[in-house]
């Protein structure tokens, strides 16, 4: 028996056996609320992936990354404590089913956020913590600027996604030609573009960023502008418990707060002492405010303390990696972060 | 290579196509591991951090120096790092031992299964040991452990189920054969998702496998039945006049299946035996589609560290060496197992 062939099979019944899945979960799902069980196991279950930046093992075998950092600030939030929250990597196809199964409490892995998966699927999303979109990556001989100037281009497209629908409707509209290839695996991208079998790739732009690092001359390669879909990617929990939600979206709403204010992982016992009535609630000098959460008053301040805030983790994972902020910026710097008042 | 044996009758044009055909052979090899030992020693870089690397040409020793710990060991604790290493060797010694013929009994049955209880509860801890979340294990002792505890549990489960596909009974061979029918029918990843999303809701509630017990659990299941038809193979050779003879000294069925059948049934079916083990050692790769850091999901994960981004090459080169020793391993002891008992 090959075991190349058992994963061909395997892939075409893989889509199935997770439908199969999905459709008849729901009616098992738990019943209890989310925040006791955690509590009960003391620890919190995250479903994470492997994206450089986003979530990667470490060299000492510990996870590290953007939406780590969340996982680890939601563990401050409950226990009070980073470590008490075990990651999980899981398969894009596996890792809605497996959150319907009560594999993970909350899956922090780069889910977009969809109608379908809201209402069809029953999920709740938790607020945008990264603006993602498809993009091109091309070779910078091509002499192009933009996508819209791409005619007759070969183009990789990882194959089974969404992607390659959304550059099939981006060439119908600007009414060029361009021959897709389609492609599987991570090392195979860079082997294609490198080897000039591909004249450019297309990704959603947080997979690129971390492509365009491991090109032998990354300097020979421009990310073009465009973005040929929205990709919001927000955590994601089983719909039907409200309180966890809240705690999932305050948390995130703290650590975009926190940058508002200005205020990080540094300088936060400085603000301790600040007369603001709204940063006293928030850092639990008042700890009115965290009483109707049933939290630990200083549940925002031990989040910025430890982890910092959204800036601060956006700086740690994606600058290395070349990422500017762009639509992940605050609301009053021209981005799209905006966390609701704390009052 | 070059130690082709011509028959003589082929005389000289033969010869001289076949020394032609052993010196472009020769010439190719060299030629490739040229490039590799090129690649390897000459153009590779020994000391340094990613820049240092990929400023060079070659292969990155230093990449392997850093994530040798991740991707032999995944997110096993650091400090608890000597029980992996102990399940290793506790592993690679069992299968040493059962290797050699003069070992074969009861005694070698009750090791194997003292030695994987063993590993397991060494690997999870518990009873004065810190325990370890079945969600840290990975890389080589996790492959190794899954691919013994299914070859431990279906080698004696796939004898039965041969048995039971050529018995007389009626109902068993029926149950038999549809049991390993519709196990060959079913891809494995199939079988992980089953595992993986459809078996917890058939368990009672509060009992709770860990994914890779489940995943173990019912990948032995699926090899059961690929190797039952191997041994099924072995049981068809065995002439009907060696049971009837066996009947006729008043021998007892169980007795007659240990010492009669099983002994020639078995070394007849040596290289399908362990064919299957090996690719089954490779078709534990395909856990890291439930998410297991398996060996090679391991060196795939160690490649996305932004300190160490993109080392492709080296990972997969690595665990592919690994992967090598152990396979040439089964199938040069193979060759050796099968002269043997021909001689004896």
């Amino acid at each position: 028996m090959s075991t190349l062939q058992t994963f061909r099979n395997a892939a075409r019944t893989l889509a199935a056996a997770a439908a199969v899945a999905a459709a008849v979960l729901p009616t098992f799902a738990s019943a209890g609320p989310t925040l006791d069980r955690i509590k009960e196991r003391g620890v919190i279950k995250v479903g994470v992936g492997t994206t450089p930046g986003f979530f990667a093992p470490d060299s000492a075998g510990k996870w590290q990354g953007f939406f780590i950092d969340y996982g680890r600030a939601l563990s401050i939030a409950v226990f009070g404590s980073p470590d008490k929250v075990e990651f999980t990597s899981s398969s894009p196809q596996q890792r809605l089913p497996a959150l319907q199964a009560g594999e993970f409490d909350v899956l922090l892995s780069g889910v977009t956020v969809t109608i379908t998966r809201a209402f069809k699927l029953g999920f709740h999303f938790g607020p945008t913590i990264f603006y993602d979109g498809q993009a091109i990556l091309a070779r910078k001989d091509l002499g192009v600027k933009s996508a819209s100037e791409l005619d007759g281009a070969t183009i990789g497209v990882q194959s089974g996604t969404t992607g390659e629908l959304n550059i099939a409707d981006f060439f119908r509209k600007t009414g060029k030609a361009f021959s897709p290839v389609t492609i599987e695996d991570t090392s195979e991208f860079l082997a294609a573009l490198e080897s000039g079998r591909v004249d450019a790739i297309t990704q959603d732009s947080s997979d690129l960023v971390g492509k365009l690092q491991q090109l032998k001359k990354p300097d020979d390669y421009v990310l073009l502008p465009e973005r040929l879909s929205k990709e919001p990617l927000a955590p994601a929990i089983v719909a039907g418990d409200d309180r966890w939600l809240e705690i999932v979206n305050w948390t995130v709403y703290a650590t975009i707060q926190a940058e508002e204010w200005g205020i990080t992982s540094k300088n936060v016992d400085t603000f301790l002492t600040s007369q603001d009535p709204a940063i006293q609630r928030f850092l639990g000098v008042d700890p009115s405010l965290a009483q109707d959460i049933g939290l630990d008053p200083k549940w925002a301040y031990n989040i910025i303390k430890t982890v910092g805030n959204y800036g601060e983790i956006y700086e740690r994972n994606l600058a290395p990696l070349g990422w500017e902020r762009g639509y992940n910026q605050l609301w009053t710097k021209g981005g799209l972060l905006y966390a609701p008042p704390f009052r | 290579m070059i130690g082709f044996k011509f028959r003589s009758g082929d005389g000289l044009r033969a010869d001289l196509r076949g020394l032609a055909l052993s010196l472009a052979a020769v010439v190719l090899c060299l030629l490739v591991l040229r490039e590799l030992a090129d690649w390897l020693l000459v153009q590779a870089t020994f000391a340094g951090d990613m820049a240092t690397c990929r400023a060079a040409e070659g292969a990155c020793w230093p990449f392997l120096v850093a994530k040798l710990r991740f991707i032999l060991f995944a997110f096993y604790p650091t400090d608890q790092l000597w029980r992996p290493i102990a399940v290793i060797v506790g592993l690679l010694s069992l299968m040493g031992v059962s290797a050699l013929p003069r070992f074969w009994g009861k005694g070698l049955l009750a090791g194997w299964g003292f030695g994987l209880a063993a590993a397991w509860g060494l690997m999870s801890g518990g009873v004065g040991l810190v325990p370890v979340s079945v969600n840290d294990w990975g890389g080589l002792p996790v492959t190794l452990l899954l691919w013994a505890s299914c070859m431990g549990f279906a080698f004696p489960a796939a004898i039965l189920l041969a048995l039971a596909r050529q018995s007389r009974m009626g109902g068993l061979r029926v149950l038999s054969v549809l049991y390993i029918e519709v196990m060959r029918a079913t891809p494995m990843v199939a079988i992980l998702y089953f595992a993986m999303l459809i078996l917890p809701l058939g368990l009672p509630e509060g009992v709770i496998f860990d994914k890779i017990t489940r995943a173990a659990i019912m990948t032995a299941l699926f090899f059961t039945a690929y190797l039952a038809e191997v041994v099924r193979g072995g049981l068809q050779t065995i002439p009907p006049g060696q049971a009837e003879a066996a009947a006729a000294l008043g021998i007892g069925y169980w007795r007659m299946v240990q010492l009669v059948i099983l002994p020639q049934a078995l070394q007849k079916v040596i290289p399908g035996l362990v064919n299957l083990a090996i690719g089954f050692l490779l078709a534990t790769s395909l856990l890291a589609v439930i998410g297991v850091f398996d060996l090679l999901n391991a060196a795939k994960a160690a490649t996305t560290d932004p300190l160490w981004l993109g080392f492709h090459d080296e990972a997969y080169l690595f665990v592919a060496a690994i992967y090598f020793a152990l396979c040439f391993g089964g199938s040069r002891y193979s060759l050796w197992l099968e002269r043997r008992l021909a001689r004896g």
